[in-house]
């Protein structure tokens, strides 16, 4: 940055606000990737849910959440970029890039978790609302702040966090909470964890790096991977309790038994590679399939839904 | 007084900045307006005088 004393430059009281991030490093304070499975899931119990949404509303709901879940991931990104720049996956963030300055990303998160939460609250509901707050701080506070660095269980009871998108969109129509949308969160919630200690062994040298006590760093890889297979056995089960509840179909449960077979099947390959294996192909195998379940899972219950809405209209 | 001159760079990412806030301003603006009639409804042309 050059100094002048040329008229149209900025004054140098203002060389605070001079910043060289643009708009995409914005974009990206909110973890578009995360975003894009907050959208996804919340729109699929917005969906499920018994009852009728305005579709404007609707779509107000869905983007309060999304921008709920980004806000919650610029104050992950404030509060971790001192050990994000020590991890390779991270280190090209905004702030540890220096292209924003942390203040500015603490502001812009803390602002878009205040508009967020009262944009839904007044053209929704305030359940949703207080759904979305409480989601926003159980992410940047709970986990973020406490559990991250003090217990390698920080992503279970953490996954949380990522688990109510679907309790919201369900709150957003029918104001409530319910069996039905507890067990969706279930899905999630027991997913987190095989989804990221398939991520944490290959990246262990990374988290071990930064002083994050992951489950791979702390109790070895041998547990971690019991614990794998335990966590996707009881995401498979999960995945069929909407079918045994009764709100989704046969179709969808056989869908969903076939998909957790497969991530059972996965996670059983990590627990037999052998432990100190380099490659890990195994585990990125899993990761990379985590995904494509919890996508596949979701986007079957949506079609169940919505062919079920659409024959019960009598079309 | 001194004055900072932003580089190239600097000033891109500034327009880049400017024009992201626009469109999502704009866009606000539009749906507030829309999520008002969807939420008072028709009888918000209904007021007594």
């Amino acid at each position: 940055m050059a100094m002048t004393n040329e008229p149209d430059a900025l004054a140098v009281a203002d060389s605070a606000l001079v910043l060289d991030g643009d708009a995409g490093d914005f974009f990206a304070l909110l973890k578009p990737r995360v975003m894009s499975l907050v959208v996804f899931t919340a729109l699929v119990g917005l969906l499920m849910a018994p009852g009728e949404i305005h579709p404007v509303i609707g779509f107000i709901a869905i983007l309060s959440i999304a921008v709920g879940a980004g806000a919650s991931g610029a104050l992950n990104m404030w509060y971790d970029a001192d050990i994000d720049i020590l991890m390779d996956r991270t280190a090209k963030r905004p702030i540890p890039a220096g292209r924003i300055p942390a203040d500015t990303v603490l502001a812009f998160g803390l602002f878009l978790s205040v508009f967020s939460v009262a944009t839904l609250g007044l053209t929704v509901n305030l359940l949703s609302a207080g759904l979305l707050a409480f989601t926003i701080f159980f992410y940047a506070v709970v986990y973020t702040m406490w559990l991250k660095r003090s217990t390698p269980h920080n992503i279970v009871i953490g996954g949380a966090a990522g688990a109510f998108p679907p309790i919201i969109g369900w709150a957003c129509v029918t104001n409530s909470i319910s069996l039905e949308s507890i067990a969706l969160f279930a899905i999630i919630f027991l997913w987190t964890p095989a989804h990221f200690w398939a991520l944490a062994l290959f990246k262990s040298d990374d988290y071990g790096r930064a002083g994050i006590p992951m489950l791979p760093n702390v109790a070895g890889e041998r547990a971690t991977k019991n614990q794998i297979v335990l966590y996707a056995a009881l995401t498979a089960v999960s995945g069929v309790v909407p079918a045994i509840m009764g709100f989704a179909g046969v179709t969808y449960g056989v869908i969903a038994a076939v998909l957790g077979a497969a991530f059972v099947w996965y996670s059983v390959q990590v627990w037999r590679m052998a432990d100190g294996d380099k490659k890990m192909v195994p585990a990125k195998k899993l990761f990379a399939y985590s995904l494509l379940y919890l996508f596949a899972v979701f986007s079957a219950l949506l079609i169940d839904a919505l062919v079920a809405k659409f024959f019960s209209a009598g079309v | 007084m001194d004055h900072v001159e932003l580089t190239e760079q600097q000033k891109k990412a500034r327009r880049s900045r400017s024009l992201a806030l626009g469109v999502v301003l704009a866009l606000l603006a539009v749906l507030f307006y829309v999520v008002t009639i969807i939420k008072v409804g028709p009888g918000i042309f209904n007021r007594p005088l």
